[in-house]
């Protein structure tokens, strides 16, 4: 990625007062405000998800007696049977349908755009595509909402797994082609003309080269779509109705509305759908983090 | 793994590169190209032309009515409010956010003990939904059966969602605490980019750490903090989802936001034209927002925040 800008960091200052040279850095004083605020704020973050997760796992008739931090007396999964009888597999599957049918065509499209818009940087209509595709970046989903509840009705696709999924990707796309050129961009210009002396077309070099060589970056980027889409409330809110086409987020909602007295299984309803994202966390978190930030961090 | 290759300096490549027959190239963009027009462009347009037209959102007949909407919304008092509403949960969380993520950001970017056990809990709630995020605290903030009742605490249970005021802050909160692990983040990519020799220099003119906190580490932090504002305003502005589950714009109207207001008209009163007037109100009020916010940090800001990654 970006060339680093600083010298090495692990370099000794000699002074001459003849102190005790360290070996890192040269005066580490502790920073007392941020260290405060960063365990403060930790506390919580992690106070709600502690909460959650043991009242979860108590009855609904021990919640109202119970202390609220106290782990349960006696742990019972009633609720996450609850959840789970109550057709949360099927919203689960839809919202990895939507995810997978969203992500890969997206990441899909926009590496073949990046691409064609970093090999060709001269050609004007790419140049247009590309400035497009920066000004969408600009867009906000919400505002563009009803003409796109227009369009899922007048294709009649309304309430269809498929009313979710081409939105997304449409809006992935801006992202996905920015973070992605920029790594295309990164690859050594000499691999790119060796593969064209070797007589390989464009769409080889894109596979055989462009693409492994950004492999981490088509990975970062599709982690995020991944997230975003797993998590948006606001597609499924307006382009679906019956209840075998919710996903996730908005099964919780209704979920949380149909059982709201019986907090226990609401809260084993919000660990179940959060469960899948903290595994993947845990497997690869500074790829997620990363995804994260793509595109903003600089 | 294969990707530490020596990285070229950026810019345009060379002439050479040029390709045969740039014609292939262009069909790759395509796809990309139609995909995003369909649903990303058209609806942009479209937002515009439905505000000129009346439409229940249910039937098939659109028709045109001129200035029609833009009136009804325009004299409405409801659009100062939700947009007074939007400016202050803007405002506040953003004041809230900001000085807590640099601040976070600059401890998260030494070299503590524990720091990867705080930077692994620290981002869980980047990856929770905002429908349960808001489930979660409307079941902890409950007056009778949350956190504050359990604990016997009486200024933990209060009716957080059920005045207005308190609401406006409940909504600030949480927004905070789903939001600040990331400006953290971003911040904490920040400062590992100031250049060690910077402090280094500082030091030997004898400078404290509250002095190059502000002397070194703010101000070249300049373009993280107004990439960081743009995403928190225009995030602030476009907030639905935590909202519609927390309180529906309640206690009343206390957290109309511009959204939420363009989704009750639109899906509540079946008044889509209406709707769409708001809708373009808000991409309007964004792009202003982003507008200020980048001549702030000045051209090359522009640069920081579009080349990225």
């Amino acid at each position: 990625m970006a060339t680093t800008l600083s010298d090495k960091p692990g370099r000794t200052v000699i002074r001459p007062s003849g102190r005790r040279r360290r070996r890192t850095r040269p005066r580490e004083t502790k920073n007392w405000i941020g260290g405060t605020i960063s365990w403060l704020w930790l506390a919580i973050v992690i106070i709600p998800i502690y909460w959650v997760v043991i009242t979860s796992f108590k009855a609904q008739s021990d919640y109202y007696l119970s202390n609220p931090m106290a782990p349960p007396t006696a742990p019972t999964l009633d609720n996450y049977q609850l959840v789970i009888e109550s057709d949360f597999p099927l919203y689960f599957l839809n919202s990895l349908i939507v995810a997978v049918g969203s992500v890969v065509p997206a990441v899909l499209f926009s590496f073949m755009a990046a691409y064609a818009i970093v090999r060709a940087s001269t050609n004007r209509f790419l140049k247009s595509v590309n400035w497009l595709f920066l000004m969408g970046l600009a867009i906000p989903l919400q505002a563009t909402i009803i003409p796109i509840y227009l369009i899922i009705i007048r294709l009649h696709l309304y309430d269809s797994l498929l009313a979710l999924i081409l939105p997304s990707i449409a809006f992935a796309i801006p992202l996905s082609v920015l973070v992605l050129a920029n790594f295309i961009r990164d690859v050594p210009k000499e691999l790119f003309e060796s593969m064209r002396l070797d007589g390989a077309s464009e769409q080889t070099t894109l596979w055989r080269l462009a693409f492994p060589l950004t492999r981490p970056a088509v990975v970062t980027v599709s982690i995020y779509n991944a997230l975003q889409i797993w998590n948006g409330f606001l597609l499924p809110v307006i382009l679906t109705q019956s209840p075998d086409k919710r996903t996730l987020p908005l099964a919780l909602w209704s979920f949380q509305g149909e059982y709201s007295v019986n907090v226990p299984a609401v809260l084993a309803s919000v660990v179940l759908t959060t469960l899948p994202i903290l595994i993947l966390y845990v497997v690869g978190r500074r790829q997620l983090l990363s995804g994260l930030t793509a595109g903003f961090g600089k | 793994m294969s990707t530490i290759v020596t990285v070229p300096p950026r810019g345009r490549p060379p002439a050479a590169t040029r390709v045969r027959g740039s014609g292939s190239l262009v069909w790759l963009a395509v796809p990309a190209l139609l995909v995003f027009l369909a649903f990303g462009v058209i609806p942009l347009l479209g937002v515009l032309a439905l505000s000129f037209t009346t439409w229940d959102g249910l039937s098939q007949d659109i028709s045109f009515s001129g200035l029609a909407s833009w009136s009804a919304v325009l004299s409405d008092p409801g659009l100062p409010h939700a947009l007074w509403v939007t400016f202050l949960i803007m405002a506040l969380s953003w004041l809230v956010q900001t000085p807590a993520s640099i601040l976070i950001g600059v401890f998260l970017a030494g070299h503590q003990r524990y720091r990867t056990l705080i930077a692994v809990l620290y981002f869980i709630p980047l990856l929770l939904s905002s429908a349960a995020i808001a489930i979660t605290y409307k079941a902890l903030l409950d007056p009778n059966f949350g956190l504050g009742a359990g604990l016997g605490l009486d200024f933990l249970a209060q009716d957080w969602l059920g005045e207005g005021p308190l609401a406006v802050g409940v909504v600030i909160f949480v927004v905070s605490w789903q939001f600040i692990p990331f400006h953290s983040l971003l911040y904490q990519g920040g400062v590992r980019q100031i250049p060690r020799s910077m402090y280094e220099a500082a030091e030997l003119d004898g400078a404290g750490r509250v002095r190059k906190f502000f002397s070194i580490t703010l101000p070249q932090l300049k373009y993280t903090i107004i990439t960081s504002s743009t995403l928190m305003v225009v995030g602030s502005l476009t907030l639905f989802d935590l909202i519609f589950v927390l309180t529906a714009g309640g206690p009343g109207d206390a957290t109309r936001v511009l959204a939420l207001d363009m989704y009750k008209r639109g899906y509540q009163a079946n008044l889509m034209g209406p709707a769409s007037a708001i809708a373009v109100i808000l991409v309007l009020v964004g792009l202003a927002l982003a507008l200020v916010l980048r001549r702030l940090g000045g051209r090359d800001a522009s640069a920081s925040q579009l080349e990225g990654a």
